[in-house]
C-alpha cells in the first residue's frame, strides 16, 4: 500500500520528466529544453544585440532557437552545436569572448591597469621631497618672534 | 614642489582628458558619416569561399547556385534585400550605378513573396541580373547574414573579399568597394 502511495507521489514528477513541449516550432522534452536554453543562453541575438537569443523576439533569434532545439534533439553535442554557429557568425556570437589573439588585451586589461597604476603610485612615492627637519630651539624662538 | 613637477600635475591629465574628448569626437563622427558601426562585426565569410547553396529564381529572373559563383568572369556583387527592408530603397541609387559601370549585381530575396518583390522592383529599379529566392531564410543562416540589406563582394575565384552590413552609401563605394573591384578584375 505505502509503495503503491509513494509511487502515486512521484508521478507528477515522473510526467513532468517526460513530458514535451513545443518551442520555436520543435517538439522536446523538458530536459532536452533545458539543454538548448543553456546553450542559447551563451549566444548572443545579433539583431538586438544586448540579447540573448533565448530572450529576444527577432525572427532570426526564433529561427536560430528553432536550429539549436532540432540538434538538440537529434543528439548533437552543445559545444558543436556553438561552433556551428560560430563558424557562421563568428566569436561575436558569443556573449562571453574566447580568450584568443584578438581578446587577450580585453582579459590582461585588469592586471596592465593595476600596473599602470601601481607604477604611478611608486613614481609619485619616489618622486616626493623628504619631509623637512624639525626646527631647531633658535628657529622656533625666531617663529615666535615673528609670530 | 618643484615647477617641473607642478607643471607635470596640471599638464599630464589636461593632456589625458583632450586626448580622450579627441577619441571620442572622432568615434561619434565617424559613426555619423557611417565609417564606424559599433553592431558591426566581420563576417567569418571573408577570405574563405560560399558555402554550399542553390536558389531558386524569383522576380522574372535567374536563381543561382555557389557553383556559379567558384570561378566568375569578373567580381560579383552579391545584395542581400527584401521588399519589407526599410533601409534597402536607399541603396538603390548606389547598386544602379554599379550596374551601369558593369559590375555585375547579383540579388538574394531573403523571406519574401513574388508579389511584394514584382511591388519593390517596379518601384525601386532592378539592378540585379540574378534574384535567388531565399524563402526560408536557412541559406542566410549559413552565410552569417543577420538583416538587410547585406552586400558581399565575391572575386573571380569565388572567395568572399569584402562585406557589409547596412545600406551602401556613395562614400563607402568610392572608398572601399571600387579599390577592391579593381584590385580583383
Amino acid at each position: 500500500m505505502r509503495r503503491w502511495l509513494l509511487a502515486l507521489a512521484l508521478l507528477p514528477s515522473l510526467a513532468l520528466a517526460q513530458s514535451t513541449v513545443t518551442r520555436d516550432g520543435v517538439t522536446l522534452t523538458q530536459a532536452q529544453e533545458a539543454e538548448a536554453e543553456q546553450i542559447g543562453g551563451q549566444l548572443r541575438c545579433l539583431v538586438c544585440q544586448g540579447e540573448s537569443l533565448e530572450e529576444s523576439d527577432a525572427t532570426l533569434a526564433k529561427q536560430l532557437r528553432g536550429i539549436i532545439r532540432q540538434q538538440v534533439v537529434a543528439g548533437v553535442a552543445p559545444s558543436q552545436i556553438q561552433s556551428y554557429l560560430v563558424q557562421r557568425y563568428g566569436i561575436f556570437i558569443l556573449l562571453k569572448p574566447p580568450f584568443s589573439p584578438i581578446t587577450w588585451l580585453l582579459y590582461a586589461m585588469p592586471v596592465l591597469a593595476l600596473l599602470a597604476g601601481g607604477l604611478g603610485f611608486w613614481a609619485t612615492r619616489r618622486g616626493a621631497t623628504p619631509r623637512p627637519a624639525p626646527l631647531t630651539d633658535a628657529e622656533a624662538a625666531r617663529l615666535k618672534e615673528l609670530l | 614642489m618643484s615647477p617641473l613637477r607642478r607643471r607635470l600635475l596640471f599638464g599630464v591629465p589636461l593632456a589625458l582628458v583632450s586626448a580622450g574628448g579627441a577619441a571620442m569626437y572622432t568615434l561619434l563622427e565617424r559613426m555619423r558619416t557611417d565609417q564606424y558601426d559599433p553592431r558591426a562585426f566581420p563576417s567569418p565569410l571573408l577570405g574563405k569561399p560560399l558555402p554550399a547553396f542553390s536558389l531558386p529564381g524569383t522576380g522574372g529572373l535567374p536563381g543561382f547556385a555557389n557553383t556559379d559563383l567558384t570561378a566568375p568572369p569578373r567580381p560579383v556583387l552579391v545584395n542581400w534585400f527584401s521588399s519589407w527592408c526599410a533601409v534597402c530603397p536607399q541603396e538603390a541609387p548606389q547598386l544602379a550605378a554599379l550596374a551601369r559601370q558593369g559590375v555585375p549585381v547579383w540579388g538574394i530575396d531573403y523571406e519574401d513573396t513574388p508579389t511584394a518583390l514584382a511591388e519593390f522592383l517596379a518601384t525601386n529599379g532592378t539592378p540585379y541580373s540574378r534574384i535567388g529566392a531565399d524563402k526560408s531564410g536557412l541559406t542566410a543562416i549559413n552565410w552569417g547574414v543577420y538583416g538587410v540589406p547585406e552586400t558581399f563582394l565575391i572575386d573571380k575565384t569565388g572567395i568572399v573579399r569584402w562585406h557589409f552590413a547596412g545600406a551602401l552609401t556613395d562614400e563607402l563605394v568610392a572608398e572601399r568597394l571600387q579599390p577592391l573591384l579593381e584590385q580583383y578584375a
